[in-house]
């Protein structure tokens, strides 16, 4: 938790030794809707910080996914092809995107911790 | 609001105001050899039934299809239309609605693109349809882009024998993104082997069938060496009818197939208005250009039609749709559903199986004559005949005997590649015995 990281666009990034997970927040799935489909990067990919990372459908928007941090993608969710709510039912948890090798990691002091997320949250209310 | 012709003051302020100085700079993207630079020949005003009459005068100067033996083929077709098809289009919460962009209060309109989808899946052997596209040539364009999407490879290989307006269609869609499309030389005796051509940077192989020279080919080969390669196996199909006879396109393998519905339920239209059939598996709907209809039930339970997978399109996702393409050929498609629906599904196989059968009989008879060569073994409804004269002497000469006696191969690949004396000859269920002794008396004296 305290290692989890946001973007502006509501993107996260939770960070484990030299790799970092990628999703969208709760709020982004909110602001979506029911989420139907979600493309996926392919592994072996390799991103620039604030690349197309992937592409979130919902029944009434589509949305692009952009990477919070440079890296490879090292995996990614497959489980979202089977069940993209996932997405809407655990954004933080099961409804991850992918994982990355980060590449530079001092790019994530640019991005917001829990508490600079959740005020700037406030703040769009 | 003034209802007033545009004034020359009106003109200039419009001009200048985009920062043009005069009406031609708007056109400089238009290659100087296509534009027209002379003046325009036209009588001064006229009265309406004057107006009539002389169109109705040049109009009658035209040798129609249907108005004598014809043979005329290549990617258009002439078939009978019953007259409960116009009817039926012709109603006016059919010929209005055009395509449904307030889609769910058309349910009507909805419904029988949910028909037509589901028609053009059976036909073509495949799982999924969409609304349909413009023409043969956008879908097969369109199959190409589709491709790249999914495989994320950027070579396209087009067989010789797919109809030159559809490579130079994907070749024209294929300039402003980066795809490399390799079209090969066509290929009369239809033995092109393109397996050897087929690597692991192929995103899609294009093949037609039958193909334009007539040949009807099993492209079950072809399609296990794509999918081994990880390539898509798009089939082009010109002649929709021949649907009712072959196997299909999805039974042989196909990954996408890309067609021409003209043939069923809508006249050639001196080329157009026509309506494109596209047909891909479910794996890849979500690459799919184009409308999709899908059936679902309302809050009542009720069955009603709504149009899904919006998301991949242009007025949801801009510039990173699947496709410009955010319509379909409404009425076409309409009418193509309206006439196979008239036909069934035995009455569309009587139908093909009767335009092959006036093929083969024509075939026997085109065998006997002197100068003539028939070079398709397998085909459908058209032949590739080698004649002992140019084709196009041939055709103009029997023109003049109102024959029409088919399309020139050379009208479609250029004049000089070695396709002179190659003639197009296509059948139908129309074709009368008398048109067939036309067409053989016809050739047996011009090329005597």
């Amino acid at each position: 938790m305290a290692d989890r990281k946001y973007t502006e666009d509501h993107e996260w990034v939770e960070v484990d030794g030299e790799n970092g997970v990628i999703g969208i927040s709760d709020y982004a799935q909110e602001q979506l809707g029911d989420v139907v489909f979600v493309e996926l990067p392919s592994v072996g990919k390799v991103l620039d910080q604030r690349d197309e990372a992937a592409v979130v459908e919902s029944v009434k928007a589509a949305a692009e996914v952009y990477t919070p941090v440079s890296g490879e993608v090292i995996e990614v969710n497959e489980e979202l092809n089977n069940d993209p709510s996932l997405v809407n039912t655990d954004a933080f948890g099961e409804g991850w995107f992918a994982k990355l090798k980060l590449t530079d990691p001092t790019e994530l002091e640019d991005l917001m911790d829990e508490g600079a997320y959740k005020t700037f949250l406030a703040g769009l209310s | 609001m003034r209802y007033l012709p545009l004034t020359d003051t009106d003109r200039s302020a419009m001009l200048s105001e985009i920062g043009v100085s005069s009406v031609d700079d708007l056109f400089v993207d238009v290659p100087l050899a296509a534009r027209f630079d002379g003046t325009f020949d036209l009588p001064d005003h006229m009265a309406e039934f004057a107006v009539e009459g002389r169109m109705a005068r040049m109009a009658g100067r035209n040798t129609t299809t249907g108005d004598v033996p014809s043979f005329l083929g290549a990617g258009v077709y002439r078939h009978h239309i019953p007259a409960s098809v116009d009817h039926l289009i012709q109603r006016g919460e059919f010929l209005t609605s055009y395509t449904p962009y307030q889609p769910e209060i058309t349910q009507g309109t909805l419904q029988a693109v949910y028909e037509f989808q589901t028609m053009v899946a059976l036909i073509t052997g495949m799982d999924v349809a969409n609304a349909s596209m413009y023409d043969g040539a956008t879908s097969c364009a369109e199959a190409v882009l589709m491709a790249r999407r999914i495989t994320r490879r950027n070579r396209a290989l087009i067989s010789g024998n797919v109809h030159p307006h559809y490579s130079s269609v994907s070749e024209t869609q294929a300039k402003y993104v980066d795809i490399d499309i390799e079209v090969c030389p066509p290929d009369l005796g239809g033995t092109e082997d393109l397996t050897s051509k087929v690597d692991d940077e192929t995103a899609c192989v294009v093949v037609q069938n039958p193909d334009v020279f007539g040949h009807v080919r099993d492209l079950s080969p072809l399609a296990a060496i794509c999918h081994e390669k990880g390539a898509l196996l798009i089939v082009v199909v010109t002649e929709a009818v021949s649907l009712g006879a072959l196997q299909s396109p999805g039974e042989m393998g196909a990954d996408i197939v890309v067609a021409e519905g003209q043939s069923i339920g809508n006249p050639q239209g001196f080329g157009g208005p026509h309506v494109g059939l596209f047909a891909t598996r479910d794996k890849y709907v979500r690459q799919m250009p184009g409308r999709l209809c899908g059936e679902t039930v309302d809050a009542d339970g009720k069955r009603g039609w709504v149009l899904t997978l919006s998301t991949r399109e242009q007025h949801i996702r801009r510039e990173k749709a699947t496709s410009n393409i955010c319509t379909n050929a409404g009425l076409c498609a309409l009418a193509f559903t309206i006439h196979l629906s008239l036909l069934g599904e035995d009455g569309f196989r009587d139908l093909a199986m009767l335009n092959h059968a006036h093929a083969s009989r024509l075939v026997d008879r085109l065998g006997t004559i002197d100068g003539v060569e028939v070079l398709s073994e397998a085909f459908f409804n058209e032949v590739a005949l080698r004649l002992s004269k140019p084709a196009d002497d041939v055709v103009n000469q029997l023109a003049d005997h109102n024959v029409l006696a088919g399309v020139p191969a050379a009208r479609l690949f250029g004049a000089g590649k070695g396709l002179d004396d190659i003639l197009l000859v296509a059948t139908s269920e129309l074709t009368t015995t008398e048109d067939m002794d036309a067409l053989v008396s016809g050739l047996s004296e011009v090329l005597a």
